[in-house]
């Protein structure tokens, strides 16, 4: 049977046609479409949902708003939960979590027993001694104060982000925020307006501001309807706004989607939490805020179990006892901390309804029912003086307990901009100061609580905005509110303890005090000692009862002891939401498809993806030896499209490359090629690259994959500088390449057909050229970085796929064959050229890695030139050689040491085992007495093993460099 | 996250630009001494106040200056190199190819 509900105008959220079920612990729950998980629990009396942190305590909702670590539950793909926050029709089996046994039985509930052997700090200082203890422990008390389990197996949800803009970003869509986005709209901004709850109204919703209630429902009709049929108002439910950044840049989370909102201002309608009055076992499961029932009942028709008692810090609460008397709650009695109300009114309105008033008193005690997790009985004192009671006990046996120590505005956000928390002693009241540029406030969070001043002070605020907007509007409405509604010293300490500052870490009054007591007065400090505020409600509870226990125990005022820095999240979120989609970029040249027809190991190489080798990757030495053998005797061709290539066209652009790089460039011929080696300010080699010159005006310079936008970036600096007459372009993605080597790649160019005459008397070695290749215009290098004769072939993108299936056509003859970066690596390695970035750091100058003969030092300039000519005019600290070693003994990797007598003194930066030399062959940074080719290095392999490589004569391959010059 | 005012393509995201260090004039390389020029490469001068930096909005490779207060973070003003660099500048070359 379903559960029976309260009829309209109750329960505005449900479907009472759709009824839905869920298990929690092992039980069928009922409830209806609308329902969350913790209104469906209530309404079939189910208060219990979790454990508290540390003692393992009975607890249940809190404020019925998600606002509070009470209702942590587990569902089958996630830990910690908030009940609030799952709707009931969505799920399937859930239960509580951080117990040992069930959540009504809980063998851990027995630390509650214990609690006063564990005060606060009592982990740090009592586990530690004898020393190596705390490995013991750590393990016991993780188990035991722990949350939710996460399941590892769960399947990843799609999660996503979206941008939105907007003139004005309203923040709570109660009474404040409806004003003001209405205002602001109208005045012709546009409008985002974002509330976490589902219903527009925020209190309005469930909360009558006067006694009579009289135009409560069309106020939220009129504003609701305005807004939702407003073109300029755009409107996010159930999303929450979790941080404000800069500039208002607003996370809001709405699901599974993270929408990243830029604002031009923004309007903080926030509200405010409602406070608990501080008392023993003020935790006990049925024990709500004032506005937690009023949402069970307005929200979701649910009239929890009587008799109801309502402990009041201000007239708000007398509002309440007399909706839920309307509703049908029995009430045995109104307990009142002040000696009466401000409106007079009120005591009248309770005896017309029966309800038995008790003022200048408070709830000082709670009492379980039998079954230890549920209210069952209060104990009510007179008050005689701030947080002292009498000696004459009134008890009241009852079912539910809702309280109102008055409210703390909702700070958060306001203080991630850097307002300030200022503390009024005549209304017992924080308020927000200090705003950032373009925030306004509206509102309970702006401390006005009436709700004429409320709408008064939203349109306000919309007004506010659009003159940040530069937009007209007319003059601000007078806002008035006398109202109090907070209650000074809302707190009771009881001598057995048990009065709960902040339920989600399980803290006392007596924990805030020890705190300040040991000497922790900074309102910071009491935080990190005590972890007040640090749950998942970030101290919406627990800050102001905090601040003001800090202040009596330091005798400061409350404003100068103050709250803890708020600081993003709101509210805790998920880091799939964070993440997003899974979504990797990345760069692919022409010739991919190509690639992975012929079956290439493909790798990452900076933002692109290149192929390691062609063939399965366990046949990689295969692999690369047979590509190695074909590029040394045959001919080879590998995509280098990843290269960088950057365009110099200019008067200048001599000059311009002689001051960048590090050897001359004035002088270079047109159609020859020069080494580019670029320097830092450091004097640090930095990049590295081929500089082609292609007219006296015109150059065409490579450089690395990884570091061509650095080096484009450098240059476009300097000429900001130097106001030299030239244009400077990055063409990494116009232009493709590939390197055709190997003795027979001359014959490979002339089968595909080229007109450019490439014999080496006419073409020789290190020349460049202009021309047609197998009818695509290209740009031809001869290079020697894989030690063979070659061409590297630069075509515009478009065409390159083509020139690449012309020439493994052309090439078919002499069995051709693509090689990938690996083999590429060790071709080099072979020849002994230096791989910028990989055998050298960030500390390498070109005197170290044998490159001092690509430095002129007799041109006026080059960047960097001063910190070499420093550098590499003190003796030298380390150098780069090559060593080899025999295929049998233990093969170093790359990072292993170089050792002398004991002490580093380098690294092992490169080292493969040669097939065409049948040995391994690496570079090392060595001392440099031990550089000269008789000498050896002691290089520390895996598991500590030593080898002593005998230091080799670069280059390992062909020493002559006669094959590259064929 | 901060708007930054790119004197080319307006206000942007400060996510889209990059940092590059403060603006310090080059002293002579030749002629200055070890120290002046470490101290041009090394050091940064770390005082509160109004600093000049080099920032790169990144997707158009455009370098320009910004003047950005260094405690509160409040960027003044950005603007184009040329303003502060209008002259070619030219070091004493010594025409010696090898």
């Amino acid at each position: 049977m379903s559960p029976s509900r309260l009829e309209h105008p109750f329960g505005q959220l449900i479907d009472r046609d759709t009824p839905v079920t869920f298990e929690f612990e092992g039980e069928t729950v009922q409830g209806y479409a609308g329902d969350n998980v913790a209104s469906a629990l209530i309404g079939e009396g189910r208060w219990l949902m979790s454990r508290s942190f540390k003692y393992h305590r009975p607890r249940g909702p809190l404020s019925l708003a998600g606002h509070d670590a009470n209702t942590l539950i587990q569902t089958p793909t996630a830990a910690n939960r908030l009940a609030e926050d799952l709707m009931a029709k969505d799920q399937g089996t859930l239960s509580g979590q951080n117990y040992l046994g069930s959540l009504k039985f809980d063998y851990y509930s027995l630390l509650d027993r214990l609690g006063r052997f564990l005060p606060v700090g009592f982990y740090y200082r009592a586990f530690f001694k004898p020393r190596g203890m705390w490995r013991f422990w750590e393990n016991v008390i993780r188990n035991a104060a722990g949350l939710g389990v996460a399941n590892l197996e769960a399947t990843p949800r799609y999660t996503d982000k979206q941008y939105l803009f907007c003139d004005v970003a309203v923040i709570g869509a109660g009474p404040a925020g409806l004003n003001a986005a209405l205002t602001a709209a109208t005045g012709g901004a546009e409008v985002l307006l974002v509330d976490e709850q589902e219903l527009l109204g925020g209190a309005l919703t469930y909360h009558r501001f006067t006694l009579e209630d009289d135009s409560r429902a069309q106020t939220l009709k009129a504003l609701s309807n305005a807004v939702a049929n407003h073109d300029k108002i755009r409107v996010l439910t159930g999303a929450t706004c979790n941080a404000w950044f800069s500039d208002h840049y607003l996370p809001v989370f709405q699901g599974d989607r993270l929408y990243k909102v830029r604002a031009k201002t923004c309007v903080l309608a926030t509200g405010s939490s409602e406070q608990p009055v501080v008392f023993r076992n003020n935790d006990l499961p049925g024990i709500v805020l004032c506005s937690g029932l009023e949402r069970l009942m307005m929200h979701h028709g649910v009239c929890p179990e009587g008799p109801a008692v309502i402990l009041a810090g201000n007239d708000d609460a007398y509002l309440t006892a007399i909706t839920a008397a309307e509703a049908g709650l029995s009430i045995a009695g109104v307990v009142d901390l002040r000696s009466e109300p401000d409106d007079l009114a009120l005591p009248a309105a309770l005896s017309e309804l029966g309800i038995t008033l008790y003022q200048s008193a408070t709830v000082y005690e709670a009492h379980s029912d039998k079954s230890g997790a549920q209210l069952g009985a209060v104990t009510i004192y007179p008050i005689e003086s701030e947080g002292k009671v009498g000696v004459t006990p009134t008890h009241l046996e009852c079912r539910l307990l809702a309280m109102s120590a008055g409210f703390m505005p909702a700070y958060q956000l306001a203080c991630h901009g850097g307002a300030k928390l200022a503390y009024h002693d005549d209304k017992s009241e924080f308020t927000l100061t200090e705003l950032p540029e373009g925030m306004h406030l509206a509102g309970s969070v702006n401390s006005t609580h009436d709700l004429k001043a409320v709408c008064a002070d939203g349109r306000n605020a919309g007004r506010g905005a659009l003159r940040a907007l530069a937009l007209e509007t007319d003059n601000d409405e007078t806002v008035q509110c006398e109202r109090h509604v907070n209650h000074p010293w809302p707190i009771f300490k009881h001598p057995k303890g048990r009065e709960f500052v902040d339920f989600d870490e399980d803290l006392q009054i007596k924990d805030i005090i020890n705190s300040a007591r040991l000497g922790y007065r900074d309102i910071q400090l009491v935080k990190r000692y005590s972890t007040v505020g640090m749950g998942p409600s970030q101290g919406r509870h627990s800050a102001l009862t905090t601040a003001r226990l800090i202040a009596d125990a330091t005798e400061r005022t409350v404003t100068e002891t103050g709250v803890t820095t708020a600081r993003p999240p709101v509210k805790p979120e998920s880091l799939g939401v964070l993440a997003g989609r899974r979504f990797h970029p990345i760069k692919k040249t022409p010739m991919d498809q190509r690639h992975l027809a012929l079956g290439a190991h493909m790798i990452p190489a900076g933002s692109w993806r290149r192929p390691a080798f062609y063939g399965a990757l366990d046949h990689r030495a295969a692999n690369i030896a047979a590509e190695a053998h074909a590029v040394r005797n045959g001919v080879g061709m590998i995509d280098v499209s990843t290269l960088g290539g950057i365009e110099l066209r200019g008067p200048d652009a001599a000059e311009f490359m002689n001051r960048i790089y590090t050897y001359g460039f004035l002088k270079q011929p047109v159609g020859k090629t020069r080494y580019a080696a670029l320097a830092n300010e450091q004097g640090v080699i930095i990049d590295d690259g081929v500089a082609a010159r292609l007219a006296e005006d015109h150059f065409y310079v490579t450089a690395t994959t990884t570091g061509v936008d650095r080096v484009y970036s450098e240059m476009l600096r300097w000429n900001a500088q130097w106001r030299l007459d030239l244009d400077i372009a990055q063409v990494t993605s116009a232009y493709s390449a590939v390197n055709v080597a190997g003795p027979f790649s001359r014959d490979v160019l002339e089968q595909a057909g080229c007109n450019i005459e490439l014999s080496s008397e006419s073409f020789p070695y290190l020349a460049c050229r202009e021309g047609m290749v197998a009818g695509i215009p290209a740009r031809l290098m001869r290079v020697g970085f894989v030690g063979e004769l070659g061409f590297e072939l630069h075509v515009p993108s478009l065409m390159a796929q083509t020139l690449w299936d012309k020439l493994m056509v052309a090439g078919e003859p002499f069995n051709i064959k693509p090689f990938g970066v690996e083999t590429q690596r060790l071709l080099r390695l072979e020849k002994g050229h230096i791989i910028i970035g990989q055998d050298t750091d960030g500390m390498s100058h070109p005197g170290e890695v044998g490159l001092a003969w690509a430095i002129n030092r007799k041109k006026a300039f080059f960047v960097g030139r001063r910190s070499v000519d420093i550098l590499m005019s003190q003796p030298l600290k380390r150098q780069l050689v090559g060593f080899t070693l025999s295929p049998s003994a233990p093969k170093p990797e790359e990072g292993h040491l170089v050792l002398r007598d004991g002490d580093i003194v380098g690294t092992v930066t490169s080292c493969e085992y040669s097939p065409t030399l049948a040995k391994v062959i690496g570079l090392a940074y060595v001392h440099p007495d031990d550089a000269q080719p008789d000498s050896e290095v002691t290089i520390r392999t895996a598991d500590g093993v030593c080898v002593q490589a005998p230091i080799a004569t670069l280059p390992f391959y062909d020493p002559g460099n006669a094959r590259q010059q064929l | 996250m901060k708007i930054m005012q790119c004197p080319l393509n307006g206000p942007r995201n400060i996510s889209e630009f990059v940092y590059g260090g403060q603006v310090e004039p080059m002293p002579d390389p030749q002629q200055c001494s070890d120290k002046d020029w470490a101290s041009y490469v090394f050091y940064d001068n770390n005082a509160i106040g109004i600093v000049r930096e080099w920032w790169q909005h990144a997707p158009s490779s455009y370098w320009f200056i910004a003047e950005r207060h260094n405690a509160s973070d409040d960027i003044l003003r950005t603007y184009d190199p040329g303003e502060l660099f209008s002259e070619r500048v030219d070091f004493t070359t010594g025409e010696n190819e090898p």
